[in-house]
């Protein structure tokens, strides 16, 4: 597998990352010294294994139903880039 | 050409749960903004999901009661997107192994005379949670994020695309919306959003069994829209095939006030969601025990009562299936036929007509209905006894419903006079005064002149002040003239 | 003072000889003075530290003091700490003042410790040298034109600078134990689960785990029975009964079974490595110990693995900095879209936006198969190697790291070089199991080897016992560099 410049954009873009053209063929170098080193998996065959995604074998422990947060709003946007009326602000949507 | 339309529903019922999904942050609808939104819900770097029992009991109640299959292991993963009402950059949802798999809902399409039943498979259902909401008002010219319905726990369910009419899409979106109100895991209300539907719509010639190019229609947030929108839908996609075109997969809005769907994107630039197992959440595991003990805390379902209600009481499909369209109903009609058992139909047909169309027209809830099943039911067995005609009851139930006499029938028929006379005597003393006052239209009806004789009768009911019984009098009066 | 262990400041401040005013205040003033050398702490709060301090002298006074009440703790800068700047070494940080605590710092809060400051680190701790830090790269007390090691590097350094007694650091591939081998300190990353995540920025959810780092195993051994517990708001915290990490400490080796994996001490360990960690071995068999020859086949397959799993968890944990309810938000945008393309970029440096890349590549319509799934399995083969080799061991040995510390700037321009460096910490990460390094020596320039020390799963109180053994009979962990006379 080799990746192009196109890849690396067409990720950017989905991971929502300006990147410019500079960038881009830099990270394709990078990337593909990396994905080098990844594809050294593929020559083991793993038909008869299962994924593991979690060291222990344990499942979901759940939370009785109760409320237990209270309003902390003040707090939380104080650190908060733009506020209005308790709203969070971000500039509209471009069509 | 004859097209069939083939459609298939996810519905986003809202999980009536005190805390979200995974925080413990109030669920309560109408909040101050972010008033309700934790370090969890708004993503504060560090936080972590931990997943509510609540939510997965009503996803399990639901399952039972659709005959589905609950899966263990079950998995949560992330659908990774950017949104500003999405504070992780991905939705916590279900992709691989929901919960609830497979199933189905039996829906009765059509009203009461041409009613049919057909049965809709389910796919499956999942649990995620909802997102905030964007207030496009303008706020400096910027959009508003309220985060307080992040993290409140849905319930979709995607049914197969086994729905042939907006007409069976509208039932069985009634069926699931009473379905889930019926087992208590949803409160319903789709103003405030609780019971959202998306229709994917495609047609086909009928005949052929490959499905055609579907469009997805989004938030279809009413009956109305979702009957509106599914038939705007149809008509476009016949319209472009019959011109020899072809329909592009994509997603589409319906707007309300054009009664019309548009784009909203095409399926090229869909989205690359990304999906992955959370790894911030372990397998759910559920238990058999656990499935046995929802299992027998389940209600008895609106399918088995509907079934009931045919065989016990007699009464139609159509109407059987009216008195199950909610458990509020269902046990307002029993109470009533309780006290009344040889008069199911009677009490069948006063709900649905008086009762319901009270109901409607004051746009109140039978939980709200100031007549008791009690108080209906001393109305009707004074109905059946012949005390009253079916035509004062009407004037009796409207004072009930102003809780005259403490809404008690047999006071305000007492107190206005309003009992059936049923003594012979005296009606034919009244008719035969009538007859006697009247020689001009007793010499028309003999002369072959209908009308007359209706005349006649209106008298007699005026003189009684609808007090006597219509056909006794009809009879009696026929009787007298013949002499 | 400044050289004492946890221990001994413990038992000095339990017999009131100094209050935990007086030892913050020894070491404030020592990171005022140091700190411009190393760049060990992003931040430092006298008010906050001595506001701690006194809370603390009131606990002892009213005898209700622990081992740590009234002792300076250096925190890595990836716990949220509640009034503190918590900027997880980036720009997209750097204005996050935390609104809450983790639930280590908590847990720390709760026995009366002082945070004494918030610790340097790669940023996101996404790095093996400290060098993608936002603040600038730290340096290390053994040599100054060197790299302490990452992500936990700023951790490493203060303690190896005697800034702090201890500190909490952080490990998903080796961020604990590769700075604490470069610094010539000890460090543990516990079992998976052991301690909370909450709180803990995430860089690789299924991987990271938070662990101590301190002069010697005995000083670790108190850190852990503060750090390590129960947490109900982290759904992969294990709910165990509690455990005395010390317990152990005083256990003599005899007939401990030490697994030599053959895959560790192939090509690519460095000479001057290799001849320490032996000596350390036969250091140990001294004190009673045999060694078995064991093999981990897929060690080799431990890197690809981890940069498969690491960056597609990553891509996803970092997508909630979007510049909209916190962190940074660029000055100019045109729309939201703009916004957020933006900001990104601007909040994230070079190796974070690499990682986020190539975990959003290998999550991606029609590759998730060939990468993410494939690597998951391969996780679980790398996790059964050692389930194998810990039937004929228990514990396993070898170098930490392949080289000691390496000069500023030579790996960063190579990602998959800075990346070798952490050769054989990873897979300890993959399998969830406890893994350590201790101090075992000088290399080559007379800089820092560890030994690293591979428990079985919840074996922590014997990895602490086998280290404290070697540090009865050795004196690696207390050396201290050469530029630090004045101590």
């Amino acid at each position: 597998m080799s990746l192009t410049l196109d890849d690396i954009k067409r990720v950017a873009n989905l991971a929502c990352i300006e990147t410019s053209e500079t960038e881009a063929t830099n990270a394709l170098i990078h990337l593909s010294d990396i994905f080098n080193l990844i594809e050294q998996m593929q020559a083991v065959d793993t038909s008869s294994v299962n994924p593991m995604s979690h060291s222990q074998d344990l499942v979901q422990r759940l939370r009785d139903d109760m409320v237990t947060e209270s309003d902390q709003r003040e707090l939380f946007q104080s650190i908060a880039p733009k506020t209005d009326s308790g709203l969070y602000l971000v500039p509209k949507v471009l069509e | 050409m004859q097209w069939e339309i083939v459609i298939g529903l996810e519905v986003h019922t809202q999980l009536s749960t005190q805390s979200k999904i995974f925080s413990g942050a109030p669920t309560r609808f109408g909040a101050a903004p972010n008033a309700q939104a934790c370090a969890v819900d708004i993503a504060l770097p560090g936080v972590l999901p931990v997943l509510n029992h609540g939510a997965v009991e009503r996803a399990i109640r639901f399952g039972l009661s659709v005959g589905a299959k609950i899966n263990s292991p079950s998995i949560f993963a992330r659908k990774n997107y950017f949104y500003p009402d999405l504070p992780k950059g991905y939705q916590i949802s279900q992709y691989e192994l929901p919960v609830v798999a497979g199933g189905s809902v039996k829906i009765q399409v059509g009203g009461a005379g041409n009613q049919y039943e057909k049965t809709i498979r389910l796919t499956r259902a999942h649990l995620e949670e909802d997102a905030g909401k964007s207030l496009h008002e303008d706020f400096q010219g910027m959009t508003g994020i309220d985060l307080n319905r992040a993290g409140t726990p849905l319930l979709e369910i995607v049914s197969e695309p086994d729905m042939r009419s907006s007409d069976e899409a509208v039932a069985f979106a009634k069926s699931l919306h009473s379905l889930v109100r019926w087992i208590d895991i949803c409160d319903g209300n789709m103003q405030e959003g609780s019971f959202r539907c998306d229709a994917n719509v495609s047609v086909r010639l009928l005949g052929s069994d490959r499905l055609g190019t579907r469009c997805e229609i989004k938030n279809l947030n009413s009956f109305r829209f979702l009957e509106k929108a599914i038939n705007y839908e149809a008509r476009r996609q016949i319209e472009i095939l019959e011109d020899g075109g072809t329909i592009r997969q994509e997603t589409r809005l319906y707007d309300s006030d054009k009664n019309e769907t548009r784009t909203m994107r095409s399926k090229e630039d869909a989205q690359d969601y990304r999906y992955f197992p959370d790894p911030d959440l372990l397998p759910l595991a559920i238990s058999e025990d656990w499935i046995n003990h929802v299992r027998t805390m389940l209600p008895q379902l609106p399918e088995v009562r509907r079934s009931n209600y045919i065989t016990e009481y007699g009464l139609s499909s159509y109407d059987a299936g009216v008195l199950t369209s909610s458990k509020e109903m269902a046990s307002y009609f029993e109470r009533t036929v309780e006290l009344l058992p040889a008069q199911a139909k009677l009490c069948a047909n006063w709900i649905m007509s008086e009762v319901n169309g009270r109901l409607h027209k004051e746009s109140l809830d039978i939980a709200q209905c100031p007549v008791t099943p009690a108080q209906l039911s001393l109305l009707l067995l004074r109905v059946s006894d012949g005390t009253i005609s079916g035509k004062t009851a009407k004037d009796v139930f409207d004072a009930m419903w102003r809780i005259e006499c403490n809404g008690d029938a047999d006071l305000i028929i007492e107190s206005k006079g309003l009992k059936q006379i049923s003594d012979m005597s005296e009606i034919e003393k009244l008719i035969d005064d009538i007859l006697a006052a009247n020689p001009q239209q007793v010499s028309d009806y003999h002369s072959g002149k209908e009308k007359a004789f209706n005349s006649l009768v209106g008298q007699a009911m005026k003189a009684t002040k609808g007090k006597a019984n219509p056909s006794q009098v009809n009879d009696l009066l026929k009787k007298k003239l013949a002499g | 003072m400044l050289n004492s262990t946890l221990q001994q400041l413990s038992t000095l401040i339990a017999e009131k000889k100094i209050s935990s005013v007086e030892l913050t205040n020894e070491f404030l003033s020592r990171v005022k003075a140091q700190n411009p050398v190393y760049n060990a702490f992003i931040t430092v709060n006298e008010e906050m530290s001595l506001f701690q301090a006194h809370a603390a002298d009131a606990m002892i006074a009213s005898g209700q003091g622990q081992p740590l009440t009234g002792i300076p703790i250096a925190q890595k800068d990836i716990f949220c700490a509640k009034g503190w700047l918590t900027t997880c070494g980036s720009k997209m940080l750097s204005n996050f003042i935390s609104p809450y605590d983790a639930g280590v710092i908590e847990r720390f809060n709760t026995v009366g410790a002082v945070n004494i400051g918030k610790t340097n680190m790669d940023e996101f701790a996404m790095g093996s040298s400290n060098e993608t830090s936002f603040y600038g790269p730290v340096r290390n007390p053994w040599d100054i034109t060197t790299v302490p090691g990452g992500s936990s590097g700023g951790s490493a350094c203060a303690v190896a600078a005697r800034m702090a007694p201890a500190a909490t650091g952080t490990d998903t591939g080796g961020s604990i134990r590769q700075p604490a081998a470069l610094c010539g300190i000890s460090g543990i990353k516990p079992t998976y689960g052991l301690v909370s995540r909450y709180g803990m920025i995430a860089f690789a959810s299924s991987l990271d785990q938070g662990g101590p780092m301190a002069k010697s195993a005995e000083d670790l051994a108190l850190m852990m029975n503060v750090m390590v517990g129960f947490d109900t708001r982290d759904s992969t915290s294990l709910q165990r009964p509690s455990e005395d990490y010390s317990r152990d400490l005083a256990r003599p080796l005899q007939g401990l079974r030490i697994g030599l994996p053959k895959e560790y001490f192939v090509e690519g360990l460095n000479a001057d490595v290799a001849s320490a960690v032996e000596s350390a071995i036969a250091e140990y068999r001294k004190l009673g110990a045999e060694t078995v020859d064991v093999s981990l086949p897929n060690t080799k397959l431990s890197i690809p693995v981890y940069y498969v799993l690491a960056p597609a968890e990553a891509s996803s944990n970092l997508s909630r900095f979007d510049g909209v309810r916190y962190g940074h938000r660029a000055p100019e945008y045109i729309g939201l879209n703009d916004m957020y393309q933006k900001s990104r970029a601007q909040g994230f440096g070079a190796e974070v936006k690499r990682r986020i890349l190539i975990g959003t590549y290998v999550l991606s319509h029609g590759y998730y198969d060939a990468y993410y799934i494939q690597a998951q399995k391969l996780r679980r083969l790398i996790a059964q190697d050692f389930s194998e080799a810990f039937k004929r061991c228990d514990i396993i040995m070898g170098p930490t790291t392949p080289t000691t510390s390496f000069p500023l700037g030579e790996k960063s321009g190579n990602p998959v070089q800075m990346y070798l460096s952490d050769t054989y910490t990873i897979a300890t990460n993959l399998a969830g199991l406890p893994g350590m390094s201790i101090p075992a020596g000088f290399g080559n320039h007379n800089r820092p080897v560890g030994l690293h020390i591979i428990g079985n799963y919840f074996a922590e109180a014997q990895m602490l016992n086998v280290a404290h053994q070697y540090q009865q009979v050795t004196d690696w962990h207390i050396r201290i560099p050469d530029a630090l006379t004045d101590l």
